[in-house]
């Protein structure tokens, strides 16, 4: 089941593992001329489209293989990591970045590889990006408003057109494949403009390499993604431990204590009845039903919390709990527990605190000083890195 | 000797997207350069100046009090980029110390933009939280919106300015 948890087995072969994936990397960008500035800024004057074609082939390849395996059950997306969304930062950055390429002939990636292969304007290229990293970090200060603003966590092209994950796999094969042939006319009009013109493509293998593509992406709509109690079936028995030694139980002391902790970001889903909740409900939590849990926008706000967030579910039967855990667990939210017993034991708790009048829907952390220190056991562990963070950090 | 021609375009894309895939499958994470970048300026500064990087907020949480900057994952793929770039221009007669420009201008006024435009990408980068490979490549084939809008900014850049310099390339 992928993705593997590579850190776990120790830094040499976690370091190695980057070595080797960085080689492969270098290897391909060498191959294919983006060692050469020449070739990397012909694209700009539609001469040669290598980079389109290289670039948009490689994001086409690797998505039509991650949500492929996800599709069938090998590899759980929501373990993938998604660059963050900050939609002004990012789009200024690309101009300006845009604007270095063309005047410097390179990306950084690209640069590393000029250099390898001793290129003196990749060398002071790359130079010059660790400069500019430098100044960067020098003057952020001055705009960090803006370079926080208009942010993300986890925002997919599907998220933003409201379509399926399937569809936008579609979309996208579509648009490289509608790239592709643009690229091929271009180049064609610019290196013989005299050439009579064809909508054809002559190239055989390319039109055989287009209908498979298209084949896996509409594969992979029709197919769909796996249901959460599907995606249980395939990684759950990673988590069942944390189940069978109730490591995700957590007591009604330790959740007042966290519900008072302003450094947590703690959300509540109640999931008793309707009757149930208007009769008692404690003052944090919304209600949900269980078919909400699976409810795709539902999910995208959980997934939005801060690596402080944590969720607690609350219902009085356990077993509902436990399938409500199971099914949130695999759609990728963290920090996640359940309140012990539901609610069945709150009451009677805090009884011989009463004399202190608070309301019981939210005790006070004042209520915790009336307990023994021992009273209840530790469970929140909040993870600070909700997934590995991505290379760009 | 005569080096070798590139591949062809398509078949190095889709090498690179093996590659990508690969990452994802063994790392959580796709590829990246810019990152590294960033760590070799802390790791530079600190020797001259250790105070300035735990001073300084945005260098101090990768190479502040202790912590070493190069002591990363993102460099080792960096190190692996190079020797990968290395090895491939090496068996392909590639290997060849030379400075790439068009015709039109000297190798001072070539290396002089090339560093103009280093800077600038290496601080985009930093302003983007990510490079073409971290951003466009890694967060183009997962579908992020923002790396989608990111790849095109890059491009759009790219061609709005192309048409002032083409003397540097043409």
């Amino acid at each position: 089941m992928f993705p593997l948890d590579i850190a776990s087995y120790g830094k040499s072969i976690n370091y190695a593992t980057f070595f080797a994936i960085g080689f492969g990397f270098g290897t391909v960008l060498e191959l294919a001329g983006f060692g050469n500035a020449r070739k990397l800024a012909a694209q700009f004057y539609l001469k040669d489209m290598t980079v389109l074609k290289t670039m948009f082939t490689g994001i086409l390849t690797a998505c039509l293989l991650i949500f492929f395996t996800s599709s069938i059950g090998y590899l759980d997306f929501s373990k993938i990591f998604v660059n963050q969304t900050y939609l002004w930062p990012g789009l200024i950055g690309g101009l300006v970045m845009g604007v270095g390429f063309v005047i410097g002939g390179y990306c950084p990636g690209t640069s590393v590889v000029s250099a390898a292969s001793f290129k003196l304007d990749g060398v002071v290229f790359f130079v010059g990006t660790i400069l500019g990293a430098g100044v960067f970090g020098e003057t952020v200060d001055k705009f960090s408003g803006f370079w926080n603003a208009s942010y993300t966590e986890r925002l997919l092209l599907s998220d933003w057109f409201g379509w399926s994950l399937g569809a936008t796999v579609v979309g996208v094969t579509v648009l490289a494949l509608v790239f592709f042939y643009g690229a091929e006319k271009t180049e064609q009009y610019f290196r013989t403009p005299d050439a009579p013109f064809t909508w054809k493509i002559g190239n055989r293998a390319y039109v055989a390499s287009a209908v498979v593509a298209l084949m896996v992406a509409v594969g992979i709509w029709m197919n769909g993604q796996p249901t959460p109690e599907q995606k249980w079936q395939h990684i759950g028995a990673q988590y069942q431990p944390l189940l069978d030694k109730r490591d995700v139980f957590v007591h009604p002391l330790e959740y007042v204590k966290t519900w008072n902790d302003s450094a947590v970001k703690l959300v509540t889903l109640d999931l008793r009845s309707k009757a149930e909740f208007d009769a008692f409900h404690l003052d944090s939590a919304q209600r949900v039903t269980f078919a909400q849990l699976a409810d795709k926008d539902f999910v995208f706000e959980l997934d939005q919390l801060p690596p402080q967030g944590v969720v607690v579910l609350v219902t009085n039967d356990e077993a509902e709990a436990v399938r409500a855990w199971q099914r949130l667990k695999v759609q990728g939210v963290t920090n996640l527990y359940i309140l012990e017993h539901g609610l069945r034991d709150w009451q009677p708790l805090f009884s011989h605190v009463a004399s202190l009048h608070f309301d019981l829907s939210k005790p006070p952390a004042k209520v915790l000083e009336q307990f023994p220190k021992d009273a209840f056991t530790t469970k929140i562990k909040l993870k600070t890195s909700r997934r590995a963070a991505g290379l760009c950090s | 000797m005569q080096s070798k021609p590139y591949i062809n375009p398509y078949l190095a894309g889709a090498l690179l997207g093996v590659v990508l895939f690969g990452a994802f499958a063994l790392t959580h994470s796709g590829l990246g350069a810019s990152g590294a970048i960033s760590r070799i300026q802390v790791a530079a500064t600190a020797s001259i100046a250790q105070s300035h990087v735990d001073r300084v907020g945005y260098f101090a949480s990768v190479g502040g009090g202790d912590r070493h900057a190069l002591d990363h994952s993102s460099v080792m793929m960096l190190l692996g980029t190079f020797a990968g770039g290395l090895i491939s221009a090496w068996r392909n007669r590639r290997l060849k110390v030379e400075v790439c420009k068009g015709p039109q201008i000297s190798n001072t006024t070539r290396l002089a933009l090339a560093l103009v435009g280093g800077v600038l990408m290496g601080f985009g980068a930093r302003f983007a939280r990510g490079c073409t490979s971290g951003q466009a490549l890694s967060g183009g084939a997962v579908l992020s919106a923002g790396s989608w809008v990111f790849m095109f900014a890059v491009f759009g850049g790219a061609y709005l300015v192309a048409w002032f310099v083409r003397k540097l390339w043409n």
